[in-house]
């Protein structure tokens, strides 16, 4: 592992490793494996984890049989009356939405980030710059809903508080409802996140700018390369195994994401999202198998992500 | 300067446009909170922060029609002592002033050749005439949101003004006991203190004692345990949470700060265990080996050697783990709710049941904000640190 095998000289117990081991591995048996399994097995039971889901199905209605609380996670929020009305119900539904979020929010956040690192980097007040992207980071998801529930607050008075209607406003438009207006609302939330997380990317992918080496950009410079061009031919394929990194940890970030909707929506207006779902279903409604058959989703939609990780870093233990 | 120097100037302008740019599109949402938490209630909904020094509405229609012959403070004209209360004491509303501006005096229409007022201009002078007669004026800044904010206050006026009269909105004790109100910041802001505290220690200790073990002890299976615990650090809380709260109902955990203790701890585990592992593996190997041919035990060589070594470790991690904490919702919501509420969790209950209380919502997500931006601050070469070092949590 870290340094090849232990030497003789480390002498010790059969069980001295296990003593280390015992706290972690009970807590996470305990607070992470066993509920995992659990979760699956709620989620082929009714509401209050009492029967299996068939029992819940109504005569005349569709039915998954020990899938039902699948069929209502999966199709509940979509209008099967034609094609056009279940692709129109999609994009207004969780899913859909958070199909958005993972798009405009990745895309985003990483081009600030890798915007921001490369710009500040020539200039004289680079750490104070990259402090204040990076300030989000320390806020917590609430305040940021507060923050940007102001900039965003509508007025249907003359006078506009909220910044951004102050400025619509101000430039001879109408005021614009930004939270309770659909297809509107959902891209509001996304800023908000793209505000918090941009830093992370930024601060990443930054420390990668700095270890390109000098030499090979100076040498693009010198064979009449633009800036432009040393950038996208020269840094960005050398940094991209830490752009592939920084990409698939904003997916899952964004998959988990629930706080923001929570706070400046609570997923009305058609912002719902399957991470906020998962709790509306079980805390609000109360529904047990239906809460858990959200959640197996979501992490059905993470495994690909699992299985990335744990590669990456079988392969950086086979290079150490 | 030299012509070079100008050229090169002019080349950089974008630049720095851009960066700086970008700069104040982040701050100044921030900034707006600030602001706006330090003004009067009133002020808040009257005009937006950025106008919080420029003249408002009633000063400007003051000056335009009645500023010249009475005067900024109201008593040029010594018969006519706008400064004086009792006399516009007659003049509280509207209707009252215009006509009184309509009426003649001594055989000369009284504004002369300026144009009547509307409506709702003359309600803004109203309001003028009684902030310079001393009765209603309004300062431009105020502590009172974030008082208001800390007690939990929810009446019309405010939480200073109520208690100098003795009117107790109910909760209310007007005393140093009002600050662990239940409903206010003051309580939430020492629970979640209480909650985050443990939550940071208990996982790190956890953490240094598995580290070690995977970095400088011999078992089977270690490999395929690590591996086992990359995958691990990006499971959802949402997939656990069902689960646990059904036993914590049982165990009559819920509710509780040790069920909140422990969970974060759980969850803590994956992403601190890796972290100190990677940092314990890259130690030198000489100094453990000659640890050993010394004679020390490995209980020796942890807490003497590798311990202090992974100081800077530790401390990325304890900010990173506070920071979570600190900031959580989820957890909070589930298995605290609201018989311990914590900052995060009053916070979006306010938003929920206030609306548009922005004079308290702004304070109390300003007082939620200054203990992590302290310690961000101060500590952020570790946090970043920690920060590249790993993947994912949560």
């Amino acid at each position: 592992m870290a340094q090849g095998p232990t030497p003789q000289i480390m002498r010790q117990g059969r069980l001295a490793p296990w003593m280390y081991l015992a706290p972690a591995i009970l807590v996470m048996g305990f607070f992470i494996v066993y509920p995992m399994f659990t979760t699956i097995y709620l989620s082929f039971q009714n509401k209050d984890g009492t029967q299996a889901a068939s029992t819940t199905c109504v005569e005349g209605r569709p039915c998954w049989g020990v899938f039902e609380n699948y069929r209502y996670a999966l199709t509940a929020e979509l209008d099967p009356s034609s094609l056009q009305s279940i692709w129109q119900t999609f994009w207004l539904s969780s899913y859909g939405n958070t199909i958005k979020w993972i798009l405009l929010m990745v895309t985003g956040t990483v081009s600030v980030g890798l915007l921001f690192a490369v710009l500040a980097e020539r200039t004289k007040y680079e750490t104070l710059a990259k402090s204040i992207i990076f300030m989000p980071m320390a806020i917590s998801f609430v305040g940021a809903g507060v923050i940007w529930g102001f900039v965003y607050n509508y007025g249907a008075g003359v006078e506009q508080v909220g910044l951004l209607n102050a400025i619509i406003t101000g430039l001879g438009f109408e005021p614009v409802a930004f939270i309770s207006t659909r297809g509107i609302n959902t891209i509001a939330l996304i800023v908000v996140g793209i505000w918090i997380w941009s830093g992370f990317c930024m601060t990443v992918l930054a420390a990668a700018l700095k270890s390109v080496p000098e030499e090979i950009l100076e040498a693009a410079r010198v064979d009449g390369a633009g800036e432009w061009k040393v950038f996208l031919s020269v840094m960005v394929p050398i940094i991209m195994p830490t752009i592939t990194v920084v990409v698939t940890t904003m997916v899952i970030n964004v998959l988990k994401l629930f706080d923001i909707v929570y706070v400046m929506t609570g997923g009305n207006y058609d912002t719902e999202v399957i991470a906020n779902r998962m709790y509306t279903e079980m805390y609000i409604n109360f529904n047990t198998g239906r809460g858990t058959a959200v959640a197996v989703i979501l992490v059905i939609l993470i495994i690909p992500f699992i299985y990335m990780n744990i590669r990456r870093f079988l392969e950086q233990e086979a290079m150490r | 300067m030299n012509r070079e120097k100008i050229n090169r100037f002019f080349n950089r302008l974008p630049l720095h446009v851009a960066v700086i740019g970008l700069m104040l599109i982040w701050l100044i949402p921030t900034i707006g909170l600030l602001v706006t938490s330090l003004r009067p209630v009133q002020a808040i909904n009257t005009n937006g922060w950025w106008k919080v020094f420029a003249a408002s509405p009633g000063e400007q229609v003051y000056d335009q029609y009645c500023g010249e012959c009475h005067g900024q403070d109201g008593a040029l004209i010594s018969t006519a002592d706008l400064s004086d209360p009792v006399v516009i004491g007659e003049y509280p509303r509207s209707i009252q002033l215009l006509a009184m501006l309509r009426r003649d005096i001594d055989g000369q229409p009284h504004m002369g050749e300026i144009p009547f007022p509307s409506a709702q201009e003359a309600a803004d002078i109203a309001v003028q005439l009684k902030a310079i007669a001393g009765g209603e004026s309004i300062p431009r800044l105020t502590l009172n949101n974030y008082i208001d904010a800390l007690v939990g206050y929810r009446g019309t006026n405010n939480y200073l003004a109520d208690c100098e009269v003795g009117l107790l909105a109910s909760g209310i004790e007007c005393n140093l006991s009002d600050l662990l109100n239940p409903r206010g910041m003051g309580r939430a802001f020492i629970n979640s203190v209480i909650v985050t505290v443990p939550a940071t220690i208990l996982p790190i200790m956890f953490a240094a004692f598995a580290g070690y073990a995977f970095a400088w002890l011999d078992f089977k299976g270690r490999y395929w345990l690590f591996a086992i615990l990359v995958g691990l650090q990006v499971i959802p809380l949402q997939m656990t949470l069902v689960p646990i709260s059904r036993l914590y109902a049982q165990l009559g955990l819920n509710g509780t700060f040790l069920g909140v203790w422990l969970f974060h701890t759980g969850f803590g585990m994956p992403y601190s265990i890796y972290l100190m592992r990677n940092f314990l593996g890259t130690l030198p190997r000489d100094l453990f080996e000659s640890a050993y041919l010394d004679g020390a035990s490995h209980w020796t060589a942890f807490y003497k050697l590798a311990v202090p070594l992974a100081m800077p470790a530790i401390a990325a991690l304890a900010i990173f783990q506070f920071l979570w904490v600190w900031n959580d919702l989820l957890v909070a919501l589930v298995f605290l709710g609201g018989n311990n509420p914590v900052m995060t969790y009053q916070i979006s209950n306010m938003v929920s049941s206030l609306g548009a209380g922005w004079h308290l919502l702004t304070a109390a997500a300003f007082l939620s904000m200054i203990l992590p931006m302290i310690i961000f601050f101060a500590f952020q070469r570790y946090f970043v640190r920690g920060m590249l070092a790993g993947a994912v949590k949560g």
